[in-house]
């Protein structure tokens, strides 16, 4: 019966997908950047083609997204923003291991930055990552084990506290001094800036650059202020095509194309417009980006194999300190 | 007995194949899930300082919504059954809102109500009551959530409720207190308890309406769904499968309270 | 008197707060920015397509439970057989366990990893994330309302009149159509029109299954809270406040049937 009806449901949604259709599957505060770059892309592969191109948009924490793909979620490309959460559906067996090098640097279109938002004037005086530990500060930043915009957050305070010296137990208290701070955990990095604006919860949120300035645009009223710390972490945004998804369903050209597109000219531009870091040097200079100075997973965590086994893994460091907080 | 009527096997196998694949089949997914993870595991998960601060807070504001909903549900069922006033079908209407309201509805209209910049929030806030984000506003949203069950459960019965023998306590001088405990409160004790289990099965059930006003702050404002839920996310499905297992086992025996309190109730209306 | 005056008081002010303030309040965000911004909010074409997708499922969902709720009443109202409480119990477990706990389930079930997940996948059919996916948790969910509205009340009209139509020779299809139907048409209606509003309103169980893709698998519940969290409150209060309209016309019909029995 299950299948009748499974039949007569998927006949009953066929009329809605057209032509070329495909599924990006994003992290959560990507939704006004796709927004605007899905029909850019459309435009150019009817002028490339002739065909016309749907493509339909998911956002939520990326290792959220992750995990629906792995149990279904038909998703041809992801976008997401940490590798970690692609290298869990290489392996699922989705896509190929060396999936970071079947795109340009390595197959990260864009960069950012964690970087901070405050209230009006700043009155907590919050220039750097040991100011989100100070007494009476509270932090917001969503859940580092569902998002990544959130794990970037606790790797950034990780590797911030390293870089100053301090070992590796130091650089444990000093994230667990952190997490303190933070009254509310969201699962995605948009439900902490509605924490974060809407319900005026938090001194300071921490989100990445271009979500920043999205948001201090978008409540200009209530004149919030930009901070870029002196130093950060180097966020990636990933992307990939879901092999399997994508053969399945025969997407697996126009779902390249799509990546593809993403470092082209045009889309580079829409991307440093909304303050993503990119490689394009014409839009990255027709946008004023402040300096920073970027450590890497790469240099101070041990890579992302590193990240994965001692900071992630069950019981890793991240258990630690936040779970038992 | 010789079955007289007709449909028995048509309606036996309808109800069977429903029941199977629409409900037994998935539970039966959870208890194998469930099975794996090994008594040792399940319970380091059980124990696991967030699960039990999720579980307590998810039982005490339960109980705290229930605590609510069995007042405001006893004075409206009375008021409802003993008095005629101008509006009373619209007041009777309005009890069946929070059932026919979907519960993110509820949760979004209330977390922004008790918000500093809602209606509730700007006057609470002065005060220094914050609702939303603490056990308060979980208790808020659960009980909004399940207020027809206690006034839908004692009205029927109160309903139903011979008056003469309070007629004759009054007459024989009696304070209408004593009337109440002596009289009244027998009759509808079961089904008021009956409408208190659904009520407190309800509230630890809820989630869409808690979400939104209870932020999901471990250890302090995480309702045990809403974690298994994040487990889920996690890829923890150790996590999540035991987590469910427990909220299942106490809805199951929710449910047999509530049947056997049901069939005790139904003894009472019974009895001439 | 006294006692009445104040009790009556307590009733409507507790009444006004619990309950109608949160309900205007809804209405007042919604309307907050004017018409046109409300007007904009809800032909929003994904809006849209959440209202479409909600009467969808909503629309598959209410037949087949009514199909099962009248046959579970008459099973277990007008025979006598060995495991009867243990069905009445099952009939009503949906009712009380949490409807984010079906979502787990059904994810347990029908996901890649789960039991039957990889077999149907392999076969091309996609429960999870997809409109069959929605359907069958909101199924699961809202099972117990017709078969409890109408349980009971077969229960306390008795068989007799059917019986008698046995004696006199009327096949199954007449009995029911006859006699059965037109006793317990009020309570079957009053059960749909319960099972409807939370088939339209049911958002835990489908927010762990459906994947949440913009214009695809989005209910109208679910898009509330997208729109919540895309920072877009009129649109959200909106997409909200024709769910609570959906809830009130509910409430109107099940009120007149309420006279009606």
């Amino acid at each position: 019966m299950k299948l009748v009806l499974a039949t007569a449901l998927s006949l009953l949604a066929a009329p809605v997908m057209a032509q070329d259709s495909i599924l990006n599957v994003s992290y959560d505060i990507a939704r006004e950047l796709f927004v605007e770059i899905n029909p850019a892309f459309a435009a150019k592969w009817k002028a490339d083609t002739g065909r016309d191109v749907s493509i339909d948009q998911s956002h939520a924490g990326s290792s959220r997204q992750a995990r629906a793909i792995l149990e279904g979620l038909p998703a041809d490309v992801v976008t997401f923003n940490q590798v970690t959460d692609i290298d869990v559906l290489a392996e699922g067996g989705l896509l190929a291991d060396d999936w970071r090098e079947k795109f340009p640097n390595e197959a990260s279109p864009y960069y950012s930055l964690p970087a901070f938002l405050v209230r009006e004037g700043n009155p907590k005086n919050i220039d750097d990552w040991d100011d989100l530990t100070a007494e009476g500060v509270q932090v917001v930043f969503p859940n580092p084990k569902t998002s990544g915009n959130g794990r970037y957050t606790y790797l950034a305070a990780y590797a911030w506290a390293l870089n100053t010296g301090l070992d590796d137990a130091g650089a444990q208290d000093f994230v667990k001094k952190l997490f303190a701070n933070v009254p509310v955990f969201d699962t995605g990095g948009r439900a902490a800036t509605t924490t974060f604006a809407e319900n005026g919860i938090g001194d300071v949120l921490v989100t990445f650059e271009a979500e920043t300035a999205g948001i201090a645009q978008q409540y200009a009223d209530q004149g919030f202020v930009r901070v870029t710390p002196p130093t950060s972490l180097l966020a990636e945004f990933p992307v990939a095509v879901v092999d399997e998804v994508a053969e399945q369903k025969g997407t697996t050209e126009v779902a390249t194309a799509y990546l593809d597109f993403l470092y082209s000219p045009e889309a580079q531009e829409i991307l440093a417009k909304r303050s993503f870091r990119v490689h394009d040097k014409a839009a990255i200079e027709a946008h004023e980006f402040p300096e920073v100075n970027l450590l890497t997973v790469e240099n101070l965590l041990g890579g992302w194999e590193g990240v994965a086994a001692n900071h992630l893994a069950e019981g890793g460091i991240l258990d630690r300190v936040f779970v038992n907080q | 007995m010789k079955r007289v009527l007709p449909g028995f096997g048509l309606s036996m196998g309808v109800t069977l194949t429903y029941l199977g694949v629409i409900v037994l089949l998935p539970l039966v997914a959870l208890v194998l899930r469930g099975a794996e993870i090994g008594p040792e595991r399940f319970w380091a998960i059980l124990t696991a300082p967030r699960t039990l601060a999720a579980l307590q807070l998810t039982l005490v504001a339960g109980a705290m919504a229930t605590v609510v909903n069995a007042a405001y549900g006893l004075l409206m069922a009375w008021v409802l059954v003993r008095y005629d006033f101008p509006g009373k079908r619209v007041l009777d209407a309005l009890m069946d809102i929070p059932f026919a309201l979907p519960t993110a509805v509820a949760g979004l209209a209330l977390s922004a109500l008790f918000s500093a910049n809602g209606w509730f929030g700007a006057l609470l806030e002065p005060m220094g009551i914050q609702v939303v984000f603490t056990i308060w506003g979980v208790a808020i949203a659960m009980s909004f959530t399940s207020i027809p069950f206690v006034v839908r459960t004692v009205q029927p019965v109160l309903e139903d409720l011979d008056t003469q023998y309070e007629q004759a306590a009054i007459t024989l001088g009696a304070h209408p207190f004593t009337i109440f405990r002596k009289v009244i409160w027998p009759v509808i004790l079961p089904s008021f308890l009956v409408g208190i289990t659904l009520s407190f099965a309800r509230s630890l059930g809820e989630f869409g309406a808690v979400v939104f006003i209870a932020g999901n702050l471990p250890m302090k404002t995480e309702i045990a769904s809403l974690l298994a839920v994040i487990r889920l996310e996690e890829y923890d499905y150790n996590g999540a499968a035991a987590i469910a297992m427990v909220l299942l086992v106490i809805a199951l025996l929710l449910l047999v309270v509530s049947n056997l309190l049901q069939a005790r109730a139904l003894r009472y209306k019974a009895k001439p | 008197m006294t006692a009445r005056r104040l009790l009556i008081a307590a009733a409507l002010i507790s009444t006004l707060f619990l309950v109608v303030v949160p309900l205007a309040y809804i209405f007042s965000r919604a309307f907050g920015q004017g018409w046109a911004a409300y007007q904009a909010n809800i032909l929003h074409p994904d809006t849209l397509h959440a209202i479409w997708l909600t009467s969808v499922v909503a629309v598959i969902v209410l037949p087949i439970n009514i199909a099962f709720g009248i046959a579970a009443a008459w099973l277990v109202a007008r025979f006598r057989f060995w495991g009867r409480g243990l069905l009445v119990l099952l009939i009503e477990i949906p009712f009380s366990v949490s409807p984010i706990i079906a979502g787990i389930c059904y994810l347990l079930l029908y996901g890649r990893q789960g039991l039957l997940g990889p077999l149907l996948l392999e076969n091309g059919i996609q429960i999870l994330f997809a409109i069959p996916g929605i359907v069958l948790v909101t199924m699961f969910v809202t099972s117990p309302f017709v078969a409890r509205e109408v349980l009971p009340l077969m229960e306390a009209q008795g068989s007799e009149q059917e019986q008698a139509a046995v004696t006199l020779g009327a096949s199954g299809w007449q009995i029911f159509r006859r006699v059965t139907l037109p006793n317990i048409r009020w309570a079957l209606l009053y059960g749909a029109v319960l099972c409807a509003a939370r088939a339209v309103g049911e958002f835990g169980g489908v927010s762990v299954v459906s994947g949440s893709i913009r214009g695809q698998t989005n209910t109208l519940p679910l898009q509330v809270e997208l729109l919540f969290n895309d920072l877009n409150t009129v649109g959200a209060f909106a997409a909200a406040s024709t769910l609570t309209l959906i809830a009130l016309v509910a409430l109107a019909v099940k009120t007149v049937l309420d006279r009606q029995r």
